[in-house]
C-alpha cells in the first residue's frame, strides 16, 4: 500500500482496526435509518405494497393536493400546533418557576425532598402517566370530589368527554409530568451565577424579588432561548403518545394531532402514499420552524444550535 | 446565603409564596401514586363510590391476586425485562464502543460517522416508510423489533463521546506503545474510565424500553406472547370500559368475578407496572440528573 499515492486511503488502511470497528455502525444506520427515506418516494406514486418499485404509478404531487383539500386537515394542523405551543409555553413557564422558587428555599433537606419528588413523574411512562390523569378526572376522582365539595358544581362533570377541554388537559398533565425534571436544568443555569453579583445587589438594597428580577431571570435567558429553538423544532413531533392515549373518540375533533392523522389513513385505512404525504408535509414545517427560530435568535444576538 | 438584615413584608410574603407553592407541588405530585394504590387495595364494586382517597375503604388483595395469577401478565412482564436488559446491556456497549471511535480525532471517517447519526436526530422516514422495512426485514410479529433498531441513539452517542472526548489522550497514546490493539484500549482502558455516562445511558435505555408500548402496538399487536406490560396496561386503559382479552381470561379463571372492576384493575396494573421503576428510583434520579449536567450536550 505505501506505493498508492492517494493519502486517504492509505490513512484509511493504517486506520483498518478503527473502520472495522466501525463499519458494522455504518451498515447499521443506513439499514435502519436512511432506507426508511428512501420510501419519501411512496408519496408520489400511487403506492402498493404488491407491486415491485418499477410497478408503481407515479402521481406526482397528486397526494399532496389531497391532503391539503382534506377536511380535516386544517382541524389536524390547528390541534398539532395548538397543544404543542401550550405544552411549551406552560412547561417552560412552570418549570423556570420552580427553579426559581427552589432557588429560594433556604433548608437544604426540604429542597432536596421537593426535587426528589417533583422528577417522580419523568419516570413513569406515558401510559401510566394517562392512567392517573384520567382516574384524577373521572367523575368520582379527586377533581370532581374539590369542585363539588366547594360547591363549584352541583353535579360531576364528564371532563375527558369536552371537546374545549381537551387541550388543557393535555397541556396541565404535560406541566405535572415535566415541571420538576424541566427545572433541572435551569436550576443549573442558576447556580453558576456569580455569588459577587447578588452580594452587591444587597450592598445596593435590593430586595429579594427584584435579585430574582434584575440579576436571576436574564442569567437565564441564554439557556431559554436554546430550549425554545429546540422545542419549536419539535412543534410537529410534540408528546404523541401523551395526546393518542387521553384522546377518545368524543374529543378527536380537537385531539387528532398529525401522527395520529398518519396512524389512521396509513395503517388503519391503508392509504399508505396519502399518510406518507402527511409525514413529509410534517418533517417539512420541523424543519422550517427550527431553521426560522435559528435565523430569529441570530438576529437577536444570541446563541445559536445550528 | 445571603440575607438581608431586616425581614420586609415583601419578603416575608415571598417566603409565604414559595412554600405554599412547593408544598402543593408535593401533593398534585404524589396525590394521584397514593390515591391509585388505596383503590388498588379497595375492594372493586365498592370503589365505584368513589371517595376513596389516601386509604383503602374495604381492604381487599383480591384485585392483586386475580391479576397476578392471570399467566399473560407474568408473560408479559417476562418480555418486557428481556427486552429492557437485552438492549440496555448490548446498547450500551455498542454505543461506548462507537462512541470511542468518533472520539479518535485522528481517525478519517470521525465527521461522516458523526454527521450520519446526528442526521438522524432531524431526519425520519416515517411510520409508514418504516414500517414496511420492519416487515421485509422480517421484524414484524417478532421480538427483536424491540432490540435491534434502538441499539445506538445519537442523542446517548454524542453524550458518550462528549465524555471520552475530555478523557487524556496519553492514555491511548502510551497503551498503543504498549502494543495495544484499538479493540483492547477501548475494552481495557476507555470502558473502565467511562463508568458514570455509561451508567446514565444505560438508565435512559432502561426506562425508555420499560415504558415502551408503542412499537408492540405497531408491529407485533398480532402476537399474544410478545406483549410487554405497558402494552397490557394500555389496553386496560383503552378499553376503560369494557374489558381487554386477558382480563376477560382473569375474570372467566375467577369464581368470585363480581367483585373485580374495570377502574380496580385499571388501578391494580399501575402499581404492578410502576413498582419496578419506584423501587430502582433512588439510584435512577441520582445518575438522571448527573448525566443531564455532565457537560453540555451540545455538538
Amino acid at each position: 500500500m505505501k506505493s498508492s499515492g492517494n493519502t486517504f486511503w492509505q490513512k484509511l488502511w493504517k486506520q483498518k482496526a478503527l473502520v472495522l470497528m466501525s463499519l458494522p455502525f455504518i451498515i447499521y444506520v443506513i439499514i435502519f435509518k436512511y432506507i426508511p427515506l428512501w420510501g419519501w418516494l411512496m408519496a408520489f406514486q400511487n403506492y402498493w405494497p404488491g407491486n415491485s418499485f418499477f410497478e408503481q404509478t407515479w402521481v406526482g404531487l397528486e397526494n399532496f393536493r389531497l391532503l391539503l383539500s382534506d377536511p380535516v386537515f386544517f382541524d389536524v394542523l390547528r390541534n398539532t400546533l395548538a397543544m404543542s405551543v401550550i405544552k411549551l409555553l406552560s412547561g417552560m413557564f412552570f418549570s423556570i418557576l420552580l427553579a426559581l422558587v427552589l432557588n429560594e428555599v433556604r433548608f437544604a433537606k426540604f429542597k432536596k425532598i421537593t426535587q426528589t419528588i417533583s422528577y417522580l413523574p419523568h419516570f413513569i411512562s406515558w401510559v401510566v402517566g394517562a392512567n392517573l390523569v384520567m382516574n384524577a378526572l373521572s367523575t368520582n376522582g379527586i377533581v370532581n370530589d374539590l369542585l363539588l365539595n366547594l360547591g363549584i358544581v352541583d353535579s360531576p362533570i364528564m371532563f375527558m368527554g369536552i371537546p374545549k377541554l381537551f387541550w388543557w388537559i393535555v397541556g396541565a398533565s404535560h406541566v405535572w409530568k415535566t415541571v420538576g425534571f424541566g427545572a433541572i436544568l435551569y436550576l443549573a443555569s442558576i447556580v453558576s451565577i456569580s455569588p459577587s453579583l447578588y452580594e452587591a445587589a444587597v450592598i445596593d438594597g435590593a430586595s429579594r424579588l427584584q435579585r430574582i428580577r434584575y440579576i436571576t431571570l436574564p442569567a437565564l435567558k441564554p439557556v431559554i432561548i436554546i430550549l425554545l429553538i429546540i422545542n419549536v423544532g419539535r412543534l410537529m413531533n410534540m408528546g404523541f403518545q401523551q395526546i393518542y392515549l387521553l384522546s377518545n373518540g368524543r374529543v378527536i375533533e380537537y385531539s387528532r394531532i398529525f401522527r395520529i392523522f398518519e396512524l389512521d389513513f396509513g395503517l388503519k385505512m391503508m392509504r399508505y402514499s396519502f399518510a406518507t404525504a402527511a409525514g413529509i408535509f410534517r418533517s417539512l414545517v420541523s424543519i422550517v420552524l427550527v431553521f426560522s427560530a435559528n435565523q430569529i435568535a441570530k438576529m437577536m444576538g444570541e446563541e445559536r444550535l445550528i | 446565603m445571603i440575607r438581608a438584615k431586616k425581614r420586609g413584608w415583601d419578603d416575608i410574603l415571598l417566603d409565604v409564596f414559595i412554600y405554599t407553592f412547593l408544598i402543593a407541588l408535593i401533593i398534585v405530585t404524589l396525590y394521584p401514586f397514593l390515591n391509585t394504590l388505596a383503590i388498588s387495595f379497595n375492594e372493586g364494586r365498592d370503589s365505584i363510590k368513589g371517595g376513596i382517597y389516601l386509604w383503602p375503604r374495604e381492604f381487599t388483595t383480591f384485585n392483586y391476586e386475580s391479576l397476578l395469577t392471570d399467566q399473560q401478565i407474568f408473560h408479559a412482564a417476562g418480555v418486557s425485562i428481556a427486552r429492557t436488559v437485552l438492549t440496555t446491556v448490548f446498547g450500551t456497549f455498542l454505543t461506548a464502543m462507537l462512541a470511542y471511535v468518533i472520539s479518535r480525532k485522528d481517525f478519517v471517517l470521525r465527521k461522516f460517522i458523526t454527521f450520519i447519526y446526528v442526521l438522524t436526530m432531524y431526519v425520519q422516514g416515517g411510520l409508514i416508510p418504516t414500517y414496511f422495512l420492519y416487515q421485509r426485514l422480517g421484524l414484524t410479529n417478532n421480538f427483536w423489533v424491540y432490540v435491534l433498531p434502538g441499539l445506538v441513539a445519537a442523542f446517548n452517542l454524542i453524550i458518550v463521546r462528549t465524555y471520552i472526548n475530555g478523557l487524556p489522550e496519553s492514555l491511548i497514546e502510551s497503551a498503543k506503545i504498549d502494543g495495544a490493539s484499538e479493540f483492547t484500549i477501548f475494552l481495557k482502558i476507555i470502558m473502565p474510565l467511562s463508568k458514570p455516562v455509561l451508567a446514565t445511558i444505560a438508565i435512559f435505555t432502561a426506562v425508555y424500553h420499560w415504558s415502551a408500548w408503542w412499537d408492540v402496538f405497531l408491529y407485533n399487536s398480532s402476537n399474544p406472547a410478545l406483549a410487554t406490560l405497558q402494552y397490557e396496561l394500555m389496553k386496560v386503559l383503552a378499553t376503560a370500559n369494557s374489558m381487554s382479552g386477558s382480563m376477560q381470561q382473569a375474570l372467566a379463571n375467577s369464581a368470585q368475578s363480581a367483585q373485580i372492576t374495570p377502574r380496580a384493575i385499571r388501578a391494580t396494573m399501575t402499581i404492578i407496572v410502576t413498582v419496578p421503576i419506584a423501587v430502582v428510583y433512588p439510584f435512577l434520579q441520582r445518575y438522571f440528573v448527573h448525566g443531564l449536567t455532565l457537560g453540555g450536550v451540545k455538538e
